[in-house]
């Protein structure tokens, strides 16, 4: 560490974490010597690098393949209004250039496979998981643990949130648990809240990003004693927290990576393909008074936002209210994106032989986008 | 009575309850108390062999049960069970 110096200018930025004896100057070098990867840039991913980079992580590699929304600017605080429909990775690193001029940050826009996981892992020190779904949760892991580099994880769902360190090395030389030890198999995708049952309130990842980006900078330092072995939870509605042991599974093997969709349930789009409907089509329809029969399976609260005037039936209750659907006419099923309605589709396919259910493509919001911008978007 | 707190995500089974009181004497108990209640959690926390599933840790205050005796763990009257399940985040 020793050959790792740090300028006049880096001294003075510095000069508060210097002033924390355990830390010093030594601790500083070493985050400058650091090269830490963060896993997607959305709302976890937002404070993480916010913290790392002023904090003077020396590289800091950002995965990201997704632009920016504007419903992610309710968490995403990386983001403004003028990066709407931008690639996060690049509007990240033009953000945290201007945040810290001393580091070197490394965009990488793209998606995070297990055909570049170990390439990408391969380059830095330590892993932050700031992702949003159960696959890439599981890539991250066994990358780390098949590489040997520590994972720092973090998840948030409403109120709630977990944070733990994963893989991390121990003084007899092995490592710590890592996150299948605690989860061996994730949950199969009927059980996982939808899109419209998830939600977060926007402040929970910037309270668990920051406890992330502490245990990063804890874990490069050797300052305090990182969460290996043990996973915290925290609940903002009740403001309670808990810390759990998490123990090594002798039962784990992580030999190489594996399809991860196929392991989490979710097949391939194509494989399960339903008929669709074009936005455009269905303006058609509706000029010239088409008998068709329309059906919104998103939640109450979506259709107070916006609606088309469909009949609604939540998506969880389409089996039991199959009845209101007419056989006997085309009938278009749309929800937000397209994601649900297609879901509800199979459904009635696969229950009560529907054979006249079409998908509206893109849901509502591309109707909003392509057809009546006066339609709210969520 | 023992108390099992319930994770935001399962609260959809609960009428939004984030905790439940039960008189079960071991954590089967406990947990078929709480299934029986409320019948949809059943599917979320147990597989068809009536065993907890394996995206979902039961605790006993900080130790997880199977560090313990499993679900044959004594449960006393200030007991706090904790259900922990796997979440990913926003995205499915």
């Amino acid at each position: 560490m020793s050959d790792i110096q740090l300028s006049p200018s880096e001294m003075a930025r510095y000069a508060r974490h210097i002033a924390i004896p355990e830390f010093n100057v030594e601790g500083q070098r070493k985050l400058k010597g650091a090269k830490v990867l963060v896993i997607g840039s959305g709302g976890l991913g937002s404070p993480l690098l916010l913290y790392l980079a002023a904090a003077g992580i020396g590289r800091l590699g950002i995965v990201d393949f997704d632009v920016v929304d504007e419903s992610n600017l309710q968490r995403q605080v990386l983001f403004t209004v003028d990066d709407v429909g931008k690639p996060k990775a690049d509007t990240a690193a033009e953000r945290l250039r201007k945040l810290n001029p001393h580091i070197d940050i490394r965009v990488h826009n793209t998606r995070f496979t297990s055909e570049n996981a170990l390439d990408l892992v391969a380059q830095y020190d330590v892993v932050a998981d700031g992702t949003d779904n159960f696959p890439t949760r599981y890539l991250v892991n066994d990358a780390c643990v098949l590489a040997g580099k520590t994972n720092v994880y973090a998840s948030i769902f409403r109120f709630e949130g977990q944070v733990s360190v994963f893989n991390y090395p121990l003084e007899d030389g092995s490592r710590g648990p890592n996150y299948r030890d605690l989860f061996p198999e994730p949950p199969p995708p009927g059980l996982v809240p939808n899109c419209a049952e998830g939600g977060v309130l926007g402040v929970l990842p910037g309270i668990i990003g920051s406890l992330q980006a502490s245990e990063v900078i804890k874990v490069i330092t050797g300052v305090g004693d990182p969460l290996t072995g043990r996973l915290f939870l925290f609940d903002a509605a009740s403001f309670t927290t808990r810390i759990l042991k998490v123990a090594k599974n002798p039962a784990t093997r992580i030999e190489e990576l594996i399809d991860y969709e196929l392991f989490c349930g979710i097949q391939p789009d194509e494989e399960i393909a339903v008929p669709e409907i074009q936005v455009s089509e269905l303006k058609t329809w509706i000029d010239r008074g088409a008998d068709f029969q329309l059906i919104d399976v998103r939640e109450a609260y979506e259709y107070d936002i916006a609606n088309l005037g469909g009949t609604l039936i939540p998506l969880g209750t389409i089996a039991e209210r199959a009845k209101q659907i007419d056989r006997n006419k085309k009938v278009v099923i749309h929800c937000r994106s397209g994601k649900r309605s297609a879901d509800a589709i199979r459904e009635l396919q696969h229950l009560y032989q529907f054979d006249n259910l079409y998908n509206l493509k893109g849901g509502i919001l591309a109707w909003s986008k392509e057809i009546d911008q006066s339609v709210p978007t969520y | 009575m023992a108390k099992i707190i319930i994770p935001t995500p399962l609260r959809k089974f609960t009428d939004n309850q984030s905790t439940f009181e039960t008189s079960g004497r071991t954590v089967r108990e406990a947990i078929q108390e709480l299934t029986t209640q409320h019948q949809g959690l059943s599917q979320h926390l147990l597989d068809v062999n009536d065993n907890i599933r394996s995206f979902i840790r039961i605790y006993i205050g900080d130790e997880d049960i199977n560090a313990l005796q499993k679900d044959a763990t004594a449960v006393e009257a200030d007991t706090v069970i904790s259900i922990v399940p796997a979440i990913a985040g926003g995205a499915i």
